[in-house]
């Protein structure tokens, strides 16, 4: 357990040392959020019927933005393999890389949301339910598109590629996320919502490492 | 029972028996898309609200179906694949990977062909239809992986991962469009339900089906020869064939 | 029965075997050298070894028993260094020791860490970001692991690259004292090496 933080906090370390990336993929955030405005008009009654799918499109279009970072440092100078021949179990490993992604690529994403959310003049009560559907989606995003990732490694057209592979499989996440903020601005709650999201969550984290390990060993061979 | 299972999953025993099955499979999809086109076309009855548009479900329906079917039979041989690291699995899931999403694509298509009359749009977000497309970028998905990697096994392997995992992802795609659907209201694109179902529509559809799955069985095997002589172009038995003899630089 | 064996070990690249297939068993304090042309297959071979690839005809057994079976056994006896070194240009020596160590079950302190860095003569830039070291140096903050860890089999992918003739010494004097501890060697060198005992010899060849 010690290693697994020890891995998390390392690749923390790694991340701050390295902030361009990251916040290259947060300023793709807020761009996106105000390309939409722009595009089409700024009338306010519309923009608050779009917020909610713009912010959820912008933060799963700067998700995909950081996945093929994920693997790659570590594949080009040779420290996947050793994670590979760790005497620590390997999908612990990748969680854990997993777990490190999300707080630098996805965390940020959730407390940002709301900002960008005042440029669409949403209600606190909505702004709270981005938050949350962004705080229990964007996790599901960081686990399926790590699959993505680690099957596209070394592969030419990466970053497109990821997105092409796991766009798809993202849209039950979409769907109920954004629904849950939509639910909670017509006023039905997003009870429903939350509790499918959380449903989602599960099963993903839990799968997602072992997915990844195939996918990695597969890559590596 | 197994070791005839066995017997055949090697490429050059499989070459043959593809070789000797593709062209009967081909006269059997032609003659079944002739009887259920007659059937659609000519036999079945114009529906009361929908008049003769209707008929396009004759491609339609049969085509959604094998899109599904074919995504499934791909997922199977990934399955094998991965398990029994067995070379024909990946050719299989290759071969049949353009056809799926041949069909994807005409079920697509011809949903957008028939909602034109019917709704006065070419296209309707309905659920079918929103899942069929998602299903279309995952084949998409799966033939750019693929391709984009150079090393074959490597690509079969990856590629085997994707169809799993996206086999597994079908079903909560398809509820939480539905989901969607029904909570937006949208238009819903039911085939099945508006026009009472005569026997003769069902005949057809099946027959379509049948020769639609004919038809890709057919070009599978031809497709999966076409990877043997590619891959084991180097192994004696396919340079002594006669159709790679010939053409001997 | 030999604590290392490689039981008809093949590998193919494009479908065609790249080497012919190896047999051969290691014990304790034995250490063998994989030679061959470039492109023979010699780091092929070692990944195998290690678990890294997958053979496309045999197996490695570790104390008897396939390597696949006994996985996390393995990996807590084995030590491999290939040619990409595992180490990351913006943590400091120090700090990429400690992950590696970490990583192989066998967490060194700091001090133990700083200890190893500066038994290479890199004592003065151990806490500086790697990035900053020479490929040379590198290799030597990719070799002051061997001296922190506890494992029994090294597999190591030509670990004289690079090293001045200093560097060279010190580490056959490394690899010497490991042997005489009971440890096993699987090496690959285009240099030749003296390693005091016995090093077995073998040649790859298509």
């Amino acid at each position: 357990m010690n290693a697994f933080f020890s891995l998390v906090a390392r690749d923390l370390r790694l991340a701050y040392r390295r902030k361009a990336e990251v916040l290259s993929a947060l300023f793709f955030f807020v761009v996106v959020a105000a390309l939409f405005p722009l595009a089409i008009g700024p009338e306010a009654a519309m923009l608050r019927q779009i917020g909610p799918g713009v912010l959820w499109v912008g933060a799963l279009l700067a998700s995909i933005l950081s996945l093929p970072r994920l693997f790659e440092n570590d594949w080009r100078d040779g420290l996947l393999e050793h994670l590979m021949l760790s005497a620590l179990p390997f999908g612990l490993l990748v969680l854990g890389k997993i777990c490190a992604h999300w707080l630098v690529s996805g965390l940020p994403l959730v407390a940002l949301a709301p900002v960008l959310g005042l440029q669409f003049d949403l209600p606190p009560d909505v702004l709270g339910m981005l938050s949350l559907s962004l705080l229990l989606g964007t996790p599901v995003l960081s686990c399926i598109g790590a699959v993505g990732a680690a099957l596209t490694l070394g592969v030419r057209g990466g970053g497109v590629l990821i997105a092409l592979l796991v766009l798809p499989l993202f849209v039950p996440v979409l769907v109920f996320g954004a629904g849950a903020v939509q639910a909670m601005q017509s006023g039905l709650g997003a009870q429903a919502h939350v509790s499918i999201l959380l449903a989602m969550l599960l099963p993903a984290v839990f799968f997602s490492p072992w997915a990844c390990s195939a996918a990695l060993r597969i890559a590596l061979e | 029972m197994t070791v005839r299972w066995f017997y055949y999953a090697a490429p050059q025993t499989f070459y043959g028996l593809a070789g000797r099955l593709w062209p009967w499979l081909a006269a059997i999809a032609l003659a079944l898309t002739m009887a259920g086109l007659w059937v659609g076309f000519g036999l079945a009855p114009t529906d009361a609200q929908q008049g003769e548009g209707y008929r396009i479900i004759f491609v339609h329906v049969p085509a959604s179906w094998m899109s599904m079917v074919i995504y499934l039979s791909m997922a199977f041989w990934s399955v094998l694949g991965l398990t029994f690291n067995t070379r024909l699995s990946g050719m299989m899931t290759r071969a049949l990977a353009p056809t799926g999403a041949m069909f994807a694509f005409l079920s697509l298509w011809t949903g957008a062909l028939w909602g034109k009359p019917m709704w006065g749009a070419w296209w309707v977000w309905d659920a079918r239809l929103t899942s069929e497309l998602i299903l279309f970028f995952l084949y998409l998905g799966y033939m750019a992986l693929s391709s984009a990697i150079d090393d074959v096994r490597r690509a079969d392997r990856a590629g085997a991962l994707i169809a799993i995992v996206g086999a597994i992802n079908v079903p909560i795609i398809y509820f939480s469009v539905k989901w969607w659907n029904t909570l937006h209201q949208g238009a819903s694109v039911s085939l099945t339900r508006s026009a009472s179902m005569a026997q003769l529509m069902l005949w057809g559809m099946l027959l379509m089906a049948l020769a639609m799955w004919a038809y890709t069985l057919a070009i599978v095997c031809y497709r999966v020869r076409t990877l043997i002589i590619e891959r084991e172009g180097h192994t004696d038995w396919v340079q002594a064939l006669p159709e790679v003899a010939g053409v001997k630089a | 029965m030999s604590q290392l064996q490689v039981i008809a070990l093949g590998c193919e690249r494009g479908g065609r075997p790249l080497f012919a297939t190896q047999s051969f068993s290691l014990e304790a304090g034995q250490a063998m050298h994989i030679e061959g042309d470039n492109g023979s297959g010699k780091t092929s071979l070692l990944r195998m070894v290690s678990g890294l690839s997958q053979p496309a005809s045999g197996e490695v057994r570790w104390g008897g028993q396939a390597i696949a079976e006994v996985r996390h056994a393995f990996f807590g006896d084995l030590l491999y260094l290939g040619h990409s070194l595992g180490l990351k240009d913006e943590l400091s020596a120090v700090e990429n020791l400690q992950t590696v160590s970490v990583l192989a079950g066998q967490a060194v302190s700091r001090q133990q860490a700083f200890d190893a860095i500066q038994s290479q003569g890199l004592g003065a830039k151990a806490h500086l970001p790697l990035r900053v070291l020479s490929q040379g140096q590198k290799r030597r903050v990719a070799l002051a692991r061997l001296q922190v860890s506890k494992a029994k089999l090294w597999v190591l992918d030509e670990p004289f690259v690079a090293l001045d003739g200093a560097a060279v010494q010190a580490l056959q004097q490394v690899l010497q004292a490991h042997l005489q501890q009971g440890g096993l060697l699987l090496f690959t060198s285009h240099q030749g090496v003296n390693l005091g005992s016995s090093v077995l010899q073998r040649t790859l060849t298509p």
